[in-house]
């Protein structure tokens, strides 16, 4: 067998999911099932005075309706909805229930639910529920929370839900900015940004009435933490709950939540011993799915005559939402540590402070934290660049880590231990495959010609943390699990593989990548190899997919699973050869006794004896059947240069992206037809939220863009063919020195394409503009700047 | 996005979807592509009693000469517009703006006289059809009847056709040496237009106007400023005069205003106007 791991192979998911044999959670009926129809509130804070629900009792096919208080009443769960990431002792979490009883906190907060035997009386019953809301002052808005006039939950007394600080040396930040030559300071929105997973939502809760056991088919990221949360939340035994995700149509962290649609169905079904199903309608997504995001940031970077920075200062106020969510306090404390980017920063600073308000929660999307904290400091280091009077790659030049040579296991100022880097070749890669002295030759003649239509290049050279992972440091972060991950690979009589992989694909392409890994340390064909997952009965251990955490933790102990398999098969081999162990050899799936190259065994021929148990050592166990679980010792920290090339019209406003380079370093690559899709699709979500993408919401607190009429996520119409590059420095976290790219991509994009749009502008003394970047926010920039 | 309930009718011609109208009045709608109605009844914006479907009346999907004119059947799909020689040739930017409707999945169910008959003012097809100076033909149970474009849209999401009416023909002038240009301004490739302008310059200019306020509309002061002998630069100026832009998360009417002013200039300058 030549070598797999590193080749382009073409996905063993694709041709059923492209045929459409995939089966997701809405493909799956069950007789005797009842649809869920939730009555959402059309007020973002109302104590609710009384509901209805007579007329959509009678309509046709409803089954029941209950409101808030009715479920409070009915016990069906014995905790609200859970947060395992209370970042501070003192944070303040308001009971949240899936059902409002009393007081609805956003605009669509379930107050009441339909059963009903098809979608449509669903939908149609719960339209006729009356709801009486006595409406309260909305904080509908970030700013609201900080200015505390009105309050999201009036009970709480304040708005603010946390203050988080990550200040290792408060007086070396202070004498730095005592002392500095050159001060910079950025103001940035993250805005809120709304999920847009090709496959909405769903759930299916199935009951086995006579047994007590649960089946519930999610369409999430996390089946293993579902299992858990319903247990603890359900106090239904956790031995009863089977979860099963099956095909996932992409998740992007909002498929990483404990949601009250699920907790409502799993309930219900348990008590009415009927199966119980919802699946999400793309409007109701706007409301009924966690959104991303929404920040406003603080940054502040002092530095020397030359540019070098001496201190970085980051105040972030965090908009939580209506509620927290599984993780959503954490979200602003993941990326914190990111904010000193790929700089050597001699002293770091951080605080956060959490608010309520009165719109749907935030939690993790794509990136989580660490897309905030890249461009934050990258936008700084434009602003640095042009305080100093230097280009953007030369700012970053002076400043990077261990001045741009590799290295190994390096501290930085925010506490964090990066396991690898070498960021100059990265950088030199990126500008020689954009052609970076040209366009800026070209820049310059469309300024002298007097073209209205400006051309903009702009960089991130970005860092991030991924492989969520060594579980005693999420200890040190309060966060409630571990970072593990199980994965075991068990050969079968006839030789072929059984992979059981604890973390969970929702489109990433496991199937493919397990497979090449095991295909490459047994010396066997890929398509020998089938990868079980994503369903609690099959695969019992597991935490699941997010963080970009498959590959470095999941991936490596498959890797370290065949590792074990193959010392227990050379144990054997050299059993039955009659040889010395050292005298083995293993090479393309084969043990051979050196210099006897006629005595040798095939794994599978091993995997057959093991199986048959006929001959194995003494006291050796039948099968060849191992299990790692894995908790990398450290986090992993790809990196990259992202080179956004942009024309905007100066006339209109409206922003062109002409061209894209990443060269991403992710470490060793398995598949890099794989890798290059996530970055693709990353870049992607980075473009969005620079130029497309924002949840608009009135005073009121209502979005004003629910629907994908309004919500512009981007096509491929508007996009470049992207350029991409690698270059490679293997992790020293894992043994396959693999990193993770699932988040890289958006991490490194929206801060290129701002910086760019802001190159572009220089003339117009713009020097900065809020995502996204809309024609009209451009128009009204150059106005502004030319005006000033 | 779960549309209420509504009864569902096939009709086989023309003359019965008019019966049907007639029979279900103001509780009806006509259904031809459905990419204006079904977004509206899903979000139940439209709830509708009565769905008449004519979306198969394969008779009326045509593109034939009449002489001075060329005559499309109400039914004729958006692709079949941008593909058709006979309009390539005699009326090049119906062609052309046919082409920039939505995204080719939309091209190929939706139709001329659907768009016409919803009467959307961000809609790029009355556009055109007003810069054409074109004519209606519509039929009802009394007969049929011809109105000008210029005649046809007459408030937001209305047009003159009365209840019982149906939109059957469209009659474009033949205009092969016309000058024309289509500016269409939006964020992605397959939305409405933020704005868009259509010009057609054949001794006199037409320019028609997407998004500029409650109908599709011609720009009469920039028509009467070239009719006057001004500049195309200073009749561009007048883009927006006497118009009430709307006002929605991508434009102000301000913006939209200004928007108005730069597209128009490109749309006189590509056209040969002034």
């Amino acid at each position: 067998m030549t070598a797999v791991m590193g080749t382009p192979m073409k996905r063993k998911e694709d041709p059923k999911l492209l045929t459409g044999e995939g089966k997701f959670v809405d493909d799956i009926q069950v007789p005797g099932q009842l649809w869920m129809g939730m009555v959402r509130s059309t007020m973002a804070h109302a104590n609710i005075k009384g509901i209805d629900t007579s007329a959509a009792a009678q309509m046709p096919g409803v089954h029941s309706v209950y409101t808030g208080s009715e479920l409070a009443d009915m016990d069906l769960w014995i905790a609200p909805l859970p947060c395992v990431w209370p970042v501070t002792p003192d944070m303040l979490n308001p009971p949240h229930y899936p059902v409002a009883a009393e007081t609805a906190h956003h605009v669509g907060d379930i107050v009441a639910v339909v059963l009903a035997d098809s979608r449509y009386e669903a939908a149609d019953a719960a339209e006729q529920v009356v709801v009486d809301y006595e409406v309260l002052p909305v904080v509908a808005s970030l700013a609201d929370a900080v200015a505390g006039e009105k309050l999201a939950h009036q009970d709480l007394g304040t708005n603010q839900a946390y203050h988080w600080a990550l200040e290792p040396a408060p007086e070396a930040v202070e004498a730095a900015f005592a002392s500095a030559v050159h001060t910079v300071k950025g103001e940035f929105v993250q805005q809120r940004l709304i999920p847009a997973a090709m496959e909405p939502r769903g759930v299916l809760a199935v009951p086995s009435p006579h047994g007590g056991e649960l089946t519930i088919y999610s369409s999430t990221q996390v089946p293993h933490i579902l299992k858990v949360m319903f247990a603890a939340t359900t106090g239904i035994p956790e031995q009863k709950i089977r979860v099963i995700a099956p095909a996932v149509g992409g998740g992007f962290g909002a498929k990483l939540n404990v949601n009250p649609d699920e907790l409502l169905a799993v309930t219900l079904a348990n008590r009415l011993g009927r199966a119980v199903r919802w699946t999400e309608t793309r409007s109701e997504a706007a409301f009924s799915t966690h959104q991303g995001r929404g920040q406003h940031q603080t940054i502040e970077i002092a530095a020397d005559a030359e540019g070098k920075i001496q201190a970085v200062r980051v105040h972030l106020n965090a908009d939580m939402g209506a509620y927290m969510m599984l993780i959503t306090p954490g979200v602003p404390v993941l990326g914190s540590f990111l904010y000193t980017g790929v700089y050597n920063v001699p002293a770091f600073g951080f605080t956060c402070d959490g608010y309520f308000t009165n719109l749907t929660p935030t939690d993790a999307y794509r990136g989580a934290g660490r897309p905030e904290a890249s461009y934050a400091i990258e936008r700084a280091m434009d602003m640095l660049a042009a305080e100093v009077g230097v280009g953007p790659e030369e700012i970053r030049r002076r400043n990077y880590l261990a001045g741009g040579e590799a290295f190994e296991d390096l501290e930085t100022a925010s506490t964090l231990v990066f396991d690898s880097g070498h960021y100059g070749p990265n950088l030199d890669a990126a500008l020689e495959m954009a052609g970076y002295s040209d366009l800026l030759a070209q820049q310059q003649a469309r300024r002298d010609a007097g073209d209205k239509k400006e051309l903009g290049i702009g960089l991130c050279t970005y860092v991030e943390i991924c492989g969520l992972a060594p579980s005693r440091a999420l200890a040190g972060l309060n966060y409630g699990a571990g970072g593990w991950e199980a994965g075991t690979v068990r050969l079968l009589p006839t030789g072929k593989v059984e992979v059981v992989s604890g973390s969970t694909p929702h489109g990433q392409g496991h199937e493919t990548s397990w497979s090449q890994i095991v295909a490459d340390k047994l010396g066997i064909d890929p398509n020998d190899v089938t990868v079980l997952h994503s369903d609690t009965a099959i695969s019992p251990l597991g935490l699941d997919t997010y963080g970009s955490r498959s590959l470095s933790v999941g991936g490596v102990a498959i890797a370290m699973a065949c590792d074990k398999v193959i010392d227990k098969a050379k144990q054997i081999a050299a059993h039955q050869l009659e040889a010395n162990l050292d005298d083995l050899t293993f090479e393309g799936g084969s043990f051979s006794v050196k210099g006897s190259p006629d005595k040798a065994l095939a794994i599978q021929e091993i995997a057959f004896g093991a199986f048959t148990a006929h001959n194995l050592p003494d006291g050796m166990e039948p099968n060849l059947n191992e299990q790692v679980i894995f908790d990398p010792p450290n986090f992993a920290f790809p990196f990259g240069t992202h080179v956004a090339v942009v024309e905007v019209d100066t006339d209109t406003g409206g922003t062109t992206l002409l061209d894209y380079i990443a060269v991403d370093d992710c470490g060793n690559q398995v598949n890099p037809m794989i890798v290059e899709g996530q970055i693709h699709g990353g870049i992607v979500q980075g473009v969005a939220q620079a130029l497309y993408e924002v949840a608009e919401y009135d005073a009121d607190g209502n979005c004003k863009n629910p629907s994908f009429l309004d919500y512009l996520v981007p096509s491929p119409t508007e996009l470049p063919n992207i350029k991409t590059g690698f270059t490679t420095t293997p992790s020293t976290s894992n043994p396959l020195g693999v990193k993770g790219a699932g988040e890289a991509g958006t991490i490194g994009s929206a801060a290129a394409v701002i910086n760019a749009v802001c190159n572009a502008l220089k003339p117009y003394g713009v020097n900065d503009i809020e995502m996204p970047a809309t024609p009209m926010r451009v128009w009204q920039a150059i106005n502004e700047g030319s005006q000033g | 996005m779960i549309p209420a309930a509504f009864d569902y009718v096939e009709a086989v011609s023309a003359e019965a979807a008019i019966a049907a109208l007639g029979q279900h009045g103001d509780e009806a709608k006509l259904m031809a592509g459905g990419h204006s109605l079904l977004p509206l009844m899903k979000f139940r914006l439209a709830t509708p009693s009565v769905v008449i479907d004519i979306g198969r009346l394969s008779d009326l999907s045509y593109i034939n000469d009449g002489g001075d004119h060329v005559a499309i059947g109400a039914l004729t799909r958006h692709a079949a517009v941008e593909t058709s020689d006979l309009l390539k040739s005699q009326a090049p930017i119906l062609a052309h703006v046919a082409g920039e409707v939505g995204d080719p999945a939309v091209r190929h169910r939706g139709t001329l006289g659907g768009s016409l008959a919803h009467g959307d003012p961000a809609s790029d097809l009355p556009a055109a059809i007003l810069a054409l100076n074109a004519t209606m033909v519509v039929k009802g149970p009394s007969g049929q009847r011809e109105i000008a474009a210029t005649d046809f849209f007459t408030g937001f999401l209305q047009t003159a056709l009365a209840a019982d009416e149906m939109l059957t023909e469209i009659r474009v002038p033949k205009v092969p040496d016309a000058g024309w240009s289509y500016q269409k301004f939006n964020r992605r490739a397959q939305d409405w237009a933020i704005v868009g302008v259509a010009a057609v310059s054949n001794g006199s200019t037409n320019v028609a106007l997407v998004n500029m306020g409650q109908t599709p509309l011609r720009a009469a002061a920039v028509e009467a400023a070239l009719g006057g002998g001004a500049s195309a630069a200073d009749a561009a100026a007048a883009a927006a005069e006497g118009l009430t832009p709307p006002e929605d998360l991508n434009a102000d009417a301000t913006y939209r205003a200004h928007l108005a002013k730069v597209l128009v200039g490109r749309a006189l300058s590509e056209a040969g106007a002034g």
